[in-house]
């Protein structure tokens, strides 16, 4: 949904260096990294202290002891106990449901202050006992007398203590990620070179970003228990990588002649991140400029067999159709990046007449995204993918891109496990705004008008009116900006 | 009956005790005459079946006896009737007929502790506030009250003497675990619990032994080996200068071996005779004077803040900030690498983990708290701050530069604090355009455990700058001494003082044991030669290079030039593992037999112990009667304080002050004349000294 008068601006956002798991956060819980963000953030912007009303966290695989790892964080950082917290789950844009819910709660003006974002520590991962020994174990708690603990014993198998580790697999399919991915761009005829390009493309990217100093702000170095040793810098990417090395290794999910490979996947990743998102009018008062609004989002799902990973593709056309844009008016696309392979597949859907018709509903082909505007400063193939945590990463680093360019639109989107994806679209308001430019004309317009019709009646003609002129206003001030 | 209100509802009585005009409640004459009114209603009303005491205080069971009380008996004969009447009261209590059921919630120290030891049942709240202990052998005293008697009956004898010899406090989970409560609650079901308790009755089960509290416990060879390897320990570590934990193990060898009516009657006996010793006098007297030092705090409203700024994240860096976010300041921690603020970081976390492994902090709680430090490297971050306190290298330029970078960017009226041991606060703020802001905050190392903050004002130092230190330091936990700016300050100028006296010693030929274990035999802690080792010989080296040294040269203490020798090749102490001792990375430490050929070669003479405590000793009470005859000192009182808190003058001598009032001013200036006759004028007397000994005055 695209909001009609959108009041939500993004701040700042924080996170944590993004670290390769098992890393250098192979002993910090979820709980440490999330506090870590919210920390970071807190000492940024102290305001959030007192004002805090919300916080809301991403999370994918959860530690059962910090259930709600929202909430603890938050306690562990010092915010006031009276803000309430909660973590959200939907799989990889886990994050970016944590961001629509508190963006829509504080368009709704429940809310005027709040962080969101999202934690993840696959180092954390809940490693659990096997189905066998779990029922054998509850029925033990039950069990009478020596017969009862006989026959259990005789249903209890040694194998049975292995524990089972965690996989990432589709629950529906039994498919693991990989492999989807692997079909899907064989499905759109995304060749192992191109993906190998891609990935390199996004360390070549990420390295240099972090060279140009782009992550010096958004990027707070981790001292963490208990060695305290610094981390200022993802561990994520590789700033020597080459086509070469790339294309020397061995596919992993479809052996032995599949396409995707470790190196143009996205590494199990370890972090945190967190944004601070407020109410225009409030963030005003507080003193910030506010010219970074979310403008408006959309959730797609699909057939987690065969289109499990096609997110940015049922969610972008839909979502800038009713925009009213097209792919020209946004300068950047930062699109998550779980297999060079699934982006590189996204893009081509778009371009694909018969996908298009027949599964999005347009009259022919979307279109093609220049690889200019996507992703310019890294992606999840370099700078890591901790599920829950990046979609605030990608909200991060879409409106910093967004006010380094002279652009007016960015658009963040992702897929997701089960088959589902999300697009956020984000506006930068100038100073010269055309859109308070527009606003004043209307008030202006709207008071002269309601002098002359009755009180009563007048109301929904002036605002009809009044929103005409404001229109003409509008593309008066844009072309002069243009001219500019 | 003022102290109790008594409620009887169902045959049970809740007593709830509540001291008139108090926050807490504590033991006194005539709180005992009313609790034996009490007592008479318990016994006489047959509609009373049982009874439940309870503390209407909110943090406080009760928290001890009425020191000032106690104080003001002159005699030792009155102090004996005190513990007399007090057991005789409890022991009455505890034969009651009917059972009473101690509700404990709160601090439940010394005699309120062995009032809940007279009780029949002990039910306690798991509440953070709830702790048990017996500090009198810390005031120099034994617990008069039973204390020696019923812990060991109840917890065992090891348990007991942990608890009698140390003084320490046992809180809920470990009090349950050793027997000291039956039963543990939260705090607001207590006395919900406690009447059910006395509604059912009650039945204690006795402590489970373990076979080697059995064998150590249960025989009277095992019990004679506890009491004499507790006899061993106790006169290693008092040299004989504390009565009190020797008399201890008397009652409670009496105790055992002759039942509980004669060892409370030793008991009686032993807190008499305990009472008219100089050492127990001193250890109240200093126990007084910390609680007094809380009086310095400013309510001023600007001389209150919220926040501090650190610059420096070294080890005294950390300490700071440590005490700092725990008595809930917002700290700033500033430095120049993350190396250094992750190092810092560890050390405060470690610390906290201590806590957490012991359960006395949540893993949540202490990161909470660890949440009150931003670090930071850059200086614009600091612009805010209220108080900036500066730990870094102790080198006046770095210093001067820090105070113009401070100017620059903070607030006109930032307080600028400088915590250094040596360096003259005033030329730290010979350039500073506002001078007044500036204050010397001289820390002890380590600073989470040492009691001291040395408050430094030169003629400069405004009034604020002066009070928002003092009433940080207090926040902290800290003894605050505040003094005037010259060499050395007070503590360190007299600590330089000894230590270059023992270095004389040293040179004189004795062994470095032999003073370090004769020092200690005076009452200090450590030796000061040990000591020279911990503080950081090339740090000693420093402090005699600058002004302090200069000053001692010129009134014939000579200049060191073996520290000197010491630091350039290297033998720093501790932190190079080689000093005056040297330290192996696991085992204990030995004496370095090669540092003897800076000091006259191997071969060492005997000397008269006596003679080298009175010169060594003697060195350091002069210096500090030189302080308060030059006005670095603002009395006598703080002198003792410091001088205990700070450095470990003996506690029991109450002070080097406190010492020469014993002593008798005309008999240390004899002994100085003395000195000062074999070695020169380094030992002339103190002025006022030489007044006070003709007046027969006291300091």
């Amino acid at each position: 949904m695209i909001f009609k008068n959108a009041k939500v601006a993004f701040i700042d956002g924080v996170r944590t260096p993004f670290a390769k798991s098992p890393g250098p956060y192979a002993q910090l819980k979820a709980y440490d990294l999330g506090r870590q963000a919210l920390l970071s953030l807190k000492q940024r912007h102290p305001l959030l202290q007192e004002n805090c009303e919300q916080v809301s966290m991403g999370c994918v695989i959860h530690n059962a002891a910090t259930s709600n790892v929202a909430r603890e964080s938050l306690i562990g950082a010092g915010y006031d106990l009276g803000t309430p917290a909660f973590t959200v789950t939907q799989a990889c844009i886990s994050a970016n449901r944590a961001i629509t819910n508190t963006v829509e709660a504080i368009q709704a003006g429940t809310l005027r202050t709040a962080v969101a974002g999202g934690v993840e520590s696959t180092s954390d991962a809940p490693v659990r006992i096997s189905d066998n020994l779990k029922a054998v174990l509850l029925k033990a708690q039950k069990a009478r007398g020596l017969k009862d603990y006989f026959a259990l014993l005789k249903q209890f198998k040694f194998k049975d203590l292995i524990p089972v580790a965690p996989a990432i697999a589709e629950f529906s399919t039994g498919q693991t990620m990989g492999q989807d991915a692997d079909r899907l761009a064989a499905r759109f005829g995304v060749s192992r070179l191109e993906q190998d390009e891609f990935a390199l493309r996004s360390h070549q990217n990420a390295t240099q970003a972090w060279k140009d100093g782009k992550f010096d702000q958004e990027v707070v170095p981790v001292m963490a228990a208990p060695n305290f040793k610094p981390l200022e810098q993802d561990t994520t990417f590789y700033a020597t990588s080459s086509i070469q090395k790339l294309s020397s290794l061995k596919p992993v999910f479809v052996k032995p002649n599949g396409t995707v490979t470790a190196g143009n996947a996205s590494p199990l990743t370890d972090g945190a991140s967190a944004c601070l998102l407020m109410h225009v009018d409030e963030a005003k008062k507080q003193g910030y400029s506010a010219d970074i609004i979310i403008y408006g989002y959309n959730y797609s799902a699909h057939n987690p067999d065969g289109e499990l990973l096609l997110g940015p593709a049922f969610t972008i056309p839909k979502l800038l159709n009713e925009a009213g844009l097209t792919i020209d008016d946004i300068d950047v696309f930062e699109i998550h990046e779980a297999f060079a392979g699934q982006v590189l597949a996204n893009l081509k859907a778009l371009q694909n007449k018969e996908f298009c018709t027949q599964r999005l509903g347009l009259d022919d082909a979307y279109g093609e995204i220049p690889m200019d505007k996507i992703n310019t400063q890294g992606g999840s193939l370099s700078l890591g993918h901790p599920f829950g945590a990046t979609g605030g990463r990608l909200l991060i680093s879409a409106a910093r891109r967004l006010t380094e360019s002279e652009g007016e639109y960015a658009l963040i989107s992702a897929c997701a496990a089960g088959g589902q994806g999300n697009s956020i679209l984000l506006k930068k308001l100038k100073s010269t705004d055309t859109k308070t430019v527009a606003k004043k004309v209307t008030k202006k317009v709207a008071k002269k008008v309601s002098k002359k019709a009755s009180k009563k009646t007048s109301k929904k003609v002036t605002k009809k009116t009044a929103k005409k002129v404001a229109k003409t206003a509008a593309k008066t001030v844009k072309t002069t900006n243009k001219e500019k | 009956m003022s102290y109790f209100t008594l409620n009887t509802t169902d045959g049970i009585a809740v007593i709830s005790l509540d001291q008139p005009k108090s926050p807490v409640n504590v033991l006194s004459a005539s709180m005992l005459n009313d609790f034996e009114a009490l007592m008479d209603t318990i016994e006489q009303d047959s509609e009373i079946k049982a009874a439940i005491l309870y503390s209407a205080k909110p943090d406080c069971w009760v928290a001890g006896a009425d020191i000032k009380e106690f104080m003001s008996m002159s005699s030792s004969e009155e102090a004996e009737q005190l513990s007399r009447n007090g057991n005789a009261l409890l022991t009455r209590l505890s034969n009651l007929k009917k059972p009473v059921i101690a509700a404990i919630n709160g601090a439940t120290l010394g005699g309120g502790l062995e009032l809940a030891l007279a009780c029949h049942y002990r039910i306690a709240s798991t509440d953070k506030k709830t702790v048990f202990g017996l500090p009198e052998v810390k005031l120099g005293l034994l617990p008069g009250g039973g204390g020696t008697q019923r812990t060991f009956r109840l917890i065992g004898l090891r348990n007991a003497l942990d608890m009698l010899l140390t003084g320490k406090n046992v809180y809920p989970f470990k009090a349950k675990k050793i027997g000291l409560v039956d039963e543990l609650i939260h705090k607001e079901g207590l006395l919900q619990a406690a009447i059910k308790v006395a509604q059912k009755g009650f039945k204690r089960k006795a402590r489970k032994k373990s076979m080697l509290d059995k064998i150590l416990e249960g025989t009277p060879f095992g019990r004679n080996f506890v009491l004499k390897k507790a006899r061993e320990t106790v006169s290693r570590k008092t040299r004989g200068n504390y009565p009190a934990p020797l008399k201890i193990l008397d009652c409670v060898e009496i105790g055992l071996e002759n039942g509980l009516a004669a060892g409370l009657e030793a008991e009686s006996a032993g807190f008499a005779h305990l009472h008219s010793t100089e050492a127990c006098k001193n250890l109240i007297g200093l126990f007084l004077a910390m609680q007094d030092n809380k009086k310095l705090r400013s309510n001023a409203k600007n001389h209150q803040i919220k926040s501090i700024a650190m610059i420096g994240a070294g080890f005294m860096g950390a300490g700071i900030t440590e005490v700092s976010i725990k008595s809930a300041y917002d700290v700033i921690l500033k430095d120049i690498s993350l190396q250094g603020l992750g190092s810092a970081l560890k050390t405060i976390w470690s610390d906290f983990n201590q806590s957490v492994k012991r359960k006395a902090m949540g893993v949540v709680e202490r990161d909470t708290l660890m949440s009150k430090i931003t670090t930071t490297l850059n200086q614009e971050d600091l612009k805010e701050a209220e108080l900036v306190i500066e730990a870094v290298f102790e080198d006046i330029d770095l210093k001067q530069k820090i105070v113009a970078d401070v100017e620059k960017t903070c607030k006109t009226n930032t307080v600028f604090a400088t915590n250094t041991s040596s360096l003259p606060v005033t030329d730290i703020a010979a350039k500073a355009k506002k001078p007044e802001n500036i204050v010397g905050m001289h820390y002890f190392s380590p600073v989470p455990k040492m009691p001291l903050l040395e408050i430094i004002v030169t003629d400069k130092t405004s009034v604020r700058a002066k009070a928002i230190a003092t009433n940080v330091g207090l926040d902290q936990g800290k003894t605050v001494v505040v003094v005037k700016d010259g060499p050395g300050f007070y503590t360190t100028r007299i600590l330089s003082a000894l230590t270059h006296e023992a270095i004389q010693v040293l040179k004189q030929g004795a062994s470095i044991e032999f003073i370090d274990n004769a020092m200690k035999d005076w009452g200090f802690p450590v030796g000061p030669l040990s000591l020279l080792d911990e503080v950081g010989i090339d740090v000693a080296a420093h402090i005699a290079r600058g002004d302090l040294g200069e000053m001692f040269k010129q009134r014939g203490i000579e200049e060191d030039d073996s520290v000197q020798k010491l630091a350039k090749a290297k033998l720093f102490g501790r932190k190079s593992s080689k000093g005056f001792y040297v330290y192996p990375k696991k085992g204990r430490k030995t004496v370095n037999k090669n540092i003897y050929r800076y000091f006259g070669g191997e071969e060492r003479k005997s000397l008269d112990k006596n003679k080298i405590q009175q010169q060594i000793g003697l060195s350091m009470v002069n210096e500090a009667l030189l302080c308060l005859q030059e006005g670095i000192l603002a009395s006598a009182a703080d002198g003792d304080l410091a001088a205990i808190l700070g450095l470990g003058f003996p506690p029991f001598t109450g002070g080097p002050f406190s010492y020469v009032n014993a002593q008798g001013a005309s008999n240390v200036l004899a002994q100085l004349n003395e000195l000062e006759e074999s070695y020169g004028i380094r030992f002339k007397a103190a002025e006022i000294l030489v007044e006070q000994a003709n007046n027969d005055g006291k300091f």
